[in-house]
């Protein structure tokens, strides 16, 4: 109550001026990040030509491209920038799939742009997802994986550039991990130049264990893919160097990061807390101690104890 | 002074004195340096032939200092020959001849110079036999062109000139097995291996006879062989059956002058004097050895026949060689030195094994744990009373010493009570799970116990021995625990398993044998119908304690052991949650399967199971090979998931038993250090799922090459490797964390059980894991690396790394931690983060071998005691090492020298004080009181 005053010392007429302003601002910033966010979920949708640009430069983080696409034969098209640069190729291959041990089969179709670089590597850029709906067999054919909790395998070529080499990469997961509202799954293919090394099936998200038996509600499927290339191994840059980023650092006076107040004095609050409860505790016992006729009959009583130890005392 | 014994075996020798087993020297050669041929020259040097036939060393006898080397060059590399001049000429260079690759070298044995060299090769001559004449003017070389033209050269032995040449055709072929006789004839067998040629290749054309093995010996059939014993006059040539002594008489006859029943062996010639030389036959019947030892001078006189028991565990004699000594009533008297099937060596003289060394233990292929049995009840009271009071007088001489009033006699005796320590060697389970047999398989399939406490051998059980003829030659390959009583079954005694496969070839069928951890005894074999690659122990137990194991065969089916219902029965409960992985090295490939309820053979067999393939990794050949994989030990105990850092956050370890660590190397880079360019090597190191065989992480170290030893613990992995753009070896270590339970954090949470702690985990949910790394030079190379186990897994670990000065290093884990930086913050440094270094420290310390070396150092496995702060750790090449450690010190125990006794003295004076002080006190409150 007492500061109250000064709060309202400090809106001065002119501030009061540039609130409406400023709510002004907020409710912009609002509106823009509602945009952005409804924007942001309907970019699923359809990918803008500027985001490839945007993906082909990027290449130290670990997500190459991540894309959910949410796949229907109508949005299957063919690559609009074919020709685009003279070093990068358009390539194309099959994902297959089988049902618990049957034999595979078409699922759907990758297509990359294979950059060539001025050193000599190849290597897959821009992956994106089509793939086909699910025919009645193969939708019959999955019910029964998910009443089986059997395994739901796919298959990728290992070497792309040359798919009729019978090598393939697989990966499998049970069928009762997949289903959610639709069918989710996400791919991460890990590449090493031209080739592909593995692929990693799985579900979007978590797979609760025990797996249960759930259908989806659309017999669709939700596609995530993400293409990884290897990382380079850290190295600390040499001591040296360190030493001297360490002499720099102290010349500027590293301080200590401030304590919390709590941290501090934890060591003095907790005792003068503890005094402060026993203080409470002894004042509320006072009053009932000195409630009437009972304020005298402890000294009384302690008198009375002792006088039999003096007594005792002197016997001896 | 007799001469020292020397034994060479595959690329190591030792030198022995013949009167006892200690070593005098040895040297261990290089690891493709194999010796082919050893000999003696002029008594005092060893001249040795070693990979394959293209380096000449010699070495001094009595001490094993190298005294000279010398490489000799050719191309394809043969069968090499080595001949050292039996008579020495004084005051002259006496040459060492040594024919290899179509080559015959001459080398002075002075200074081991190439003197002259002539090539045969042009002349498609292959040299089987090199002389030199006498007086030592001409060498002869003598050999076959083709497979029917024989042929001898002449040459100069000063100049190396061809003085002239001879060669003659025969009407057969040979089999290239010769023997030579005397300085002009030698003894050839043709290719059909039933005809005998003697030829005379002294006189001006080759003179040969033609014999009939037939003729010579009755009832002959199948293949002869010519054994390469030299013997003066005499051939010894093996049929099925027997062996048989051929002298040769004139230039056309044999006469058949000993018939030795199998099992048989026949030494070298020993010649005594110059007309008289002996040699040793050797017999193996049911239960003796009997060693006869002949004397030949124009006349075989019957030696002496001495007979030694047989060791049933030690299989049949392989090969035997004879030394002579003076008696005391100067007659000649012999020793032979037997060589056994499972390399082990026994010396006999006058009848008996004056010593025999289990040198098999240099081969150890794999070892296990036993624990010992328990005490039994029952002990007699005489014997406690007797401990008891061995036990107070041994610590009052303890008090003694400690109090500095012990005389030097008692000094002596404490530390005799020291040394003997008698509860280390006994035969019984103790409190802190220091004593145990290591159970170790060697590589000719003998099967050692050996106990902790001091390294001696409890039993030995000889496998091969009781196989029967179709499963030879027999493989030893792993060894695993069968039986561990725990619960149930504490009256049975523990059991191994080992796998073994019968024949050779990877498709050969396999072996099972199980044998008693405590008395050696062989409990059962079972010999398998299917092939053998892949041996995984499960987690899981029958109900009599037995460990399942699954072994893969070269068709994809598992079959599970031991075939009972009940274990298939427990199996098909988990069998759903089984999953398999096999790692293709040569092709690059690492494939997952799960298993299927039955195989499709035509024999219905309910314990072998179909193999499912879930997921495939593929390698690109062009650009990756494997070279290294690791995986966690199974038995291995995590104590905590949380780590708690220095600024009071929690971090979650991802452990996950799963875990496999892969490292591939560039196919060009494969090779030897230095074989590649720093932009032509890459490493690769992965750590992949292999249930789901998803990569966890995946990370390129541009420049390096293998050789990549790895070693995977709790939720890192630590690889070591070589740089080649720092020209420098190095370390990195990969730590992985499990970000998906990284939200327990709050308190809150916890409380009101809105956590995740208890949830299941799924290989099949995505893992959220953040992945910390760094990298440091480390000085050595590496010839295996380990981790401390300890029971509990709250012990700090130290890694072992076995140096390539064959010697155990210890390293804390604490020098490889990723967090590590230049300067740590205070909070860092209170949780004891490292400064950063360039590179990781050795401390000479920290060295668990001290100053041993464990000769060719090849393995070292860490073991759990009881007591959580010490582990037991043995390592093993051509020499055993064993020793306790204690990665924190032994934070949970006293000292050995603990004096209990001064404990007890200190306690009762103090209740002594505090009586004394009472009374005292009592008396002078009472007289205050009267005052």
């Amino acid at each position: 109550m007492p500061f109250s005053p000064s709060t309202l010392s400090l809106s001065s007429p002119r501030e009061e001026m540039k609130r409406p302003r400023a709510l002004s601002l907020i409710l912009l910033s609002l509106l823009l990040l509602w945009s952005s966010s409804s924007s942001y979920a309907f970019q699923s949708d359809e990918l803008l030509p500027e985001d490839d640009e945007e993906f082909e430069g990027l290449r130290s983080p670990n997500l190459e491209y991540v894309n959910p696409s949410r796949p229907s034969p109508s949005r299957r098209r063919s690559d609009p920038d074919a020709s685009s640069s003279s070093d990068s190729k358009a390539i194309q291959f099959a994902l297959e799939h089988a049902f618990g041990g049957s034999d595979f089969s078409s699922a759907g179709t990758f297509t990359a742009r294979l950059k060539s670089w001025s050193h000599g590597g190849q290597t897959l850029t821009k992956l994106r997802f089509t793939r086909n709906a699910l025919t009645e067999a193969e939708k019959e054919a999955f019910k029964r994986l998910l009443k089986d909790d059997d395994f739901y395998t796919v298959r990728l070529p290992s070497n792309v550039l040359n798919p009729t080499e019978k090598d393939y990469v697989m990966s499998s997961v049970r069928a009762r991990c997949i289903p959610r509202e639709s069918l989710d799954e996400h791919f991460v293919i890990h590449t090493e130049g031209a080739n592909i090394l593995a692929v990693n099936y799985g579900s979007a998200g978590a797979c609760q264990y025990p797996r249960l038996l759930k259908l989806p509600e659309k017999w669709s499927f939700n596609s995530y893919t993400v293409l990884k290339n290897s990382d380079q191994a850290p190295r600390t840059p040499t001591f040296a160097e360190q030493l001297m980023e360490a002499e720099n650092e102290l010349g500027e006076g590293v301080k200590p990061p401030e304590k919390s107040f709590w941290a501090k004095y934890w060591m003095y609050v907790i005792p003068l807390g503890l005094i402060v409860m026993n203080v409470m505790t002894q004042a509320m016992n006072m009053p009932m101690d000195q409630a009437p006729g009972q304020g005298g009959a402890p000294t009384q009583q302690a008198a009375a104890q002792r006088a039999p130890n003096t007594a005792a005392v002197r016997r001896r | 002074m007799s001469s020292p014994l020397l034994i060479f075996v595959q690329g190591i020798y030792v030198s022995l004195p013949w009167s006892s087993a200690m070593k005098v020297w040895r040297h261990v050669l290089g690891k493709n340096d194999s010796i082919d041929q050893l000999n003696i020259s002029l008594g005092k040097y060893v001249v040795t032939l070693s990979s394959e036939g293209s380096i000449l060393r010699a070495w001094n006898l009595p001490d094993g200092q190298m005294i000279w080397e010398s490489n000799l060059q050719f191309s394809t590399p043969s069968k090499p020959l080595l001949h050292v001049p039996a008579t020495i000429k004084m005051g002259r260079d006496n040459l060492i001849l040594v024919s290899s690759g179509g080559w015959l070298h001459a080398i002075s044995s002075i200074d081991g110079v190439i003197v002259w060299r002539k090539e045969f090769a042009t002349e498609s001559l292959e040299v089987k036999q090199v002389l030199q004449s006498p007086d030592g003017d001409t060498v002869s070389a003598l050999g076959y062109v083709g497979s029917s033209k024989f042929a001898i050269y002449h040459i100069n032995a000063k100049s190396g000139e061809v003085l002239n040449h001879r060669t003659t055709s025969f009407p057969i072929d040979f089999s290239g097995e010769t023997a030579i006789i005397s300085s002009d004839v030698l003894v050839a067998l043709d290719a059909a291996r039933s005809n005998l040629f003697l030829i005379n290749f002294k006189a001006e054309n080759i003179e040969y006879n033609q014999v009939h093995i037939s003729d010579l010996v009755q009832d002959f059939s199948g293949v002869t062989e010519l054994l390469p014993v030299k013997l003066k006059g005499i051939v010894a040539i093996k049929t099925a059956l027997s062996i048989f002594l051929l002298r040769v008489k004139g230039v056309s006859e044999f006469e058949v002058i000993e018939k030795i029943n199998h099992p048989a062996v026949v030494s070298d010639a020993l010649s005594i004097t110059e007309a008289e030389q002996a040699f040793a036959i050797v017999q193996h019947t049911e239960s003796k050895i009997e060693i006869t030892v002949k004397l030949d001078n124009g006349i075989i006189n019957e030696g002496n026949r001495e007979t030694i028991r047989a060791d049933q565990n030690r299989g049949s004699v392989q090969n035997v060689f004879i030394n002579n000594y003076v008696r005391t009533d100067k007659s000649h008297g012999f020793r032979a030195l037997i060589v056994m099937e499972d390399h082990s060596l026994l010396l006999v003289q006058q009848g008996e094994i004056v010593w025999s060394r289990e040198d098999g233990l240099a081969s150890i292929i794999d070892l296990t744990t036993s624990e010992l049995p328990v005490e039994k009840e029952g002990v007699s009271v005489a014997e406690v009373e007797h401990n008891l009071f061995e036990w107070l007088k041994g610590h009052w001489l303890k008090l003694k010493g400690t109090l500095l009033l012990a005389s030097p006699d008692e000094l002596a005796a404490i530390q005799a009570i020291r040394l003997k320590s008698s509860e280390k060697t006994k035969m019984t389970r103790d409190h802190n799970g220091f004593r145990k047999l290591i159970i170790v398989l060697t590589r000719a399939g003998k099967i050692l116990a050996l106990h902790t406490g001091d390294g001696r051998v409890i039993w030995s059980h000889f496998l091969s021995l009781h196989l029967s003829e179709d499963c030879k030659p027999y493989t030893a390959l792993r060894i695993y625990q069968w039986q561990v009583p725990h619960h149930h079954a504490m009256h049975e005694n523990p059991s191994v398993l080992v796998v073994g496969r019968c024949g050779a070839g990877f498709d050969a069928p396999g072996i099972l044998s199980v044998v008693d951890s405590y008395s050696g005894k062989e409990l059962k074999s079972l010999k398998l119908a299917h092939s053998i690659t892949q041996v995984i122990p499960l987690t899981l137990m029958d109900s009599s304690e037995h460990r399942l194991h699954l072994i893969v065969d070269s068709n994809l089916h598992a079959h599970l052991y031991p075939r009972t219902p009940d274990s298939l029965n427990i199996f098909r409960r988990e069998m759903s949650n089984t999953y398999l992985y096999s790692v293709e090295a040569g092709t690059s490939v690492i494939k997952g399967y799960s298993l299927q309820n039955r195989c499709n053979l035509e024999v219905a067999d309910e314990y072998c199971l179909k193999m499912k393939e879930l997921w495939s990794i593929v390698f690109p050949s062009e650009s990756e090979k494997i070279t290294t994989t690791s995986t966690r030990k199974m038995n291995e105990v995590v104590h905590t998931q949380a780590k708690v850092i220095g600024d009071k956050d929690v971090m979650f370890k991802y452990i996950s038993k799963n875990m496999l660590f892969v490292a591939t190397v560039a196919p060009n880079a494969a090779g030897e250090i230095g074989s590649a360019t720093p932009d032509e090597a890459s490493l690769v190191a992965y750590l992949i799922d292999a249930v789901t065989g998803r990569i966890l992480h995946r990370v390129t170290h541009q420049g390096a090459q293998g050789p990549v030893h790895a070693v995977v613990s709790e939720n890192w992995v630590i690889y070591h490797y070589f740089n080649l753009r720092a020209h420098r070896y190095e370390m990195s270590v990969i730590e992985i964390y499990d970000q998906s339970r990284a939200d327990n954090k709050d308190v809150w949470k916890l409380v009101l059980g809105k956590h995740n702690l208890t949830a299941p985990i799924t290989s099949y949910a995505r893992p959220e894991v953040v992945v910390k790394s760094q990298s440091y030079f480390f000085t050595h190379s590496v010839k295996a690396m380990a981790v401390t186990a300890t029971a509990k897994g709250i012990t700090s670990k130290q890694l072992l790394i076995g140096t390539i000065g064959d010697q155990v290093l210890a390293l804390d884990k604490r020098y490889l931690d990723p967090r590590r930086s230049a300067n740590p913050t205070p909070a860092e440094k209170e949780e004891g983060i490292i400064p950063l270094t360039d590179s990781l420290p050795i401390n000479p310390q920290s060295y668990v071998t001290h100053s041993l070396q464990v000769e060719g150092l090849r393995g070292i496995v860490s073991f759990p005691a009881k007591l959580e702060s010490t582990t037991l750790v043995f390592s093993y090449g051509v020499d055993l090492f064993y020793t306790r450690l204690a990665p924190s010190r032994t934070y949970d125990s006293l000292t050995e020298d603990f004096s209990y006794a001064l404990l007890l003295i200190t306690i009762v004076a103090l209740v002594a004080a505090i009586f004394a002080t009472w009374i005292l006190s009592e008396k002078k409150e009472l007289r205050d009181k009267w005052r």
